[in-house]
């Protein structure tokens, strides 16, 4: 920003240039990882089943929010982009339960067919 | 020419665009806006394999016992396990979790090169574009190595009722499951591969600017934002891609 006036045509390398800030970002990357290979151990240590899926679930959420929140700096904008980018994926959940319910029903029908 | 005029003299009435209720620029927002409608795609293609899959026999048997079979849908750990170099031996998932870390590595540089623009550092940002660049392709090389695998498939294949065998899969036959397990294989990764391909040349592309200090006499580098808005998107599609199709 204190760039601006005297060399704004050419990149100077000896211009004060501000110390990285870069906690945040490591933290919400070991957190990731972490996350991560919280879910592989689910996978290879618990059999399948709706509370493993539930729990695979719950992780990728909490790995999305991490992503949107913290690297697409959502959490740091005003409420309004927050609720305009958020509130419409809600439709997303209604569209996956509703069609998981319908492809059960399908399955169901093709298979007893004859019955 | 117009341009030049609307830096000098902004509008500043509430109706005249001199009010920006999200604080944030047009082109931001319009990213923003852009993605949301992407996750809509994606979402749309991951409904479609939970539909699929759930229109399908789960397979009931011991993990050990597990064979392909179009009668049910697929295990994915027994479908993604192999991994280059090592022909025949069964490493559950173990290639997904390095292209997995690859692209989360990827996404940690991508924002080391935003935060770097904000400091107006023209060395560093070139670096982490760089290393993004370089992990980006990295990813997409994986997946070519996966799809290959995936098409060519195992020495075992699948066993048919007459007799035949089939390896491999394409967009008619598959040797891991049902045909449309294949299918969607194809059209999610393959969706998910093409907006990586895309972001790696965004990426080549405001990387040649970067080095030719475009953004530097521009006086901000918020293009690196959008790039990263957008690189950061395709970061995240992959972690519910991961889930729903290697895990669950």
């Amino acid at each position: 920003m204190a760039s601006h006036a005297h060399h704004s045509d050419e990149f100077d390398p000896t211009a004060d240039i501000p110390k990285p800030q870069t906690k945040v970002i490591w933290k919400t990357f070991f957190i990731l990882v972490a996350i991560t290979a919280v879910e592989f151990a689910f996978a290879f240590m618990m059999d399948p089943g709706t509370l493993r899926n539930a729990i695979f679930i719950g992780l990728t959420i909490l790995k999305a929010f991490y992503i949107v929140a913290e690297f697409m700096h959502l959490k740091h904008e005003t409420k309004g982009l927050i609720w305009a980018v958020l509130v419409p994926t809600v439709l997303l959940i209604w569209l996956l339960v509703a069609l998981l319910v319908e492809g059960t029903f399908y399955g169901e029908s093709v298979f007893n067919y004859f019955n | 020419m117009s341009q030049t005029t609307t830096f000098e003299q902004p509008n500043t009435g509430t109706w005249d665009g001199g009010n920006e209720p999200f604080k944030v620029s047009y082109g931001k927002l319009m990213m923003w806006f852009f993605l949301l409608s992407d996750a809509f795609t994606f979402a749309a293609f991951l409904t479609t394999y939970g539909l699929a899959r759930h229109r399908h026999k789960a397979y009931e048997g011991t993990s050990e016992a597990f064979t392909f079979s179009t009668e049910w849908w697929p295990i994915p750990d027994k479908v993604f396990n192999a991994f280059p170099g090592f022909h025949g031996v069964d490493w559950p998932l173990a290639f997904v979790a390095l292209m997995t870390m690859i692209l989360i590595l990827s996404s940690v540089t991508m924002v080391l090169a935003v935060e770097a623009g904000h400091r107006m550092d023209k060395n560093d940002v070139q670096k982490w574009l760089l290393w993004t660049i370089l992990f980006g392709s990295m990813f997409l090389g994986c997946q070519a190595w996966e799809w290959t695998h995936f098409i060519s498939g195992t020495d075992e294949g699948m066993k048919l009722a007459d007799g035949s065998v089939i390896h491999g899969a394409n967009l008619i036959v598959n040797q891991y499951g049902p045909p449309l397990f294949a299918d969607l294989f194809f059209f999610i990764t393959g969706f998910h591969g093409t907006h990586v391909f895309s972001g790696v040349v965004l990426l080549i592309m405001i990387f040649i600017n970067t080095v030719n200090g475009v953004y530097h006499r521009r006086g901000h580098y918020e293009m690196v934002e959008k790039v990263g808005l957008y690189w950061h998107f395709v970061d995240l599609v992959w972690v519910f891609v991961f889930t729903f199709f290697y895990l669950v």
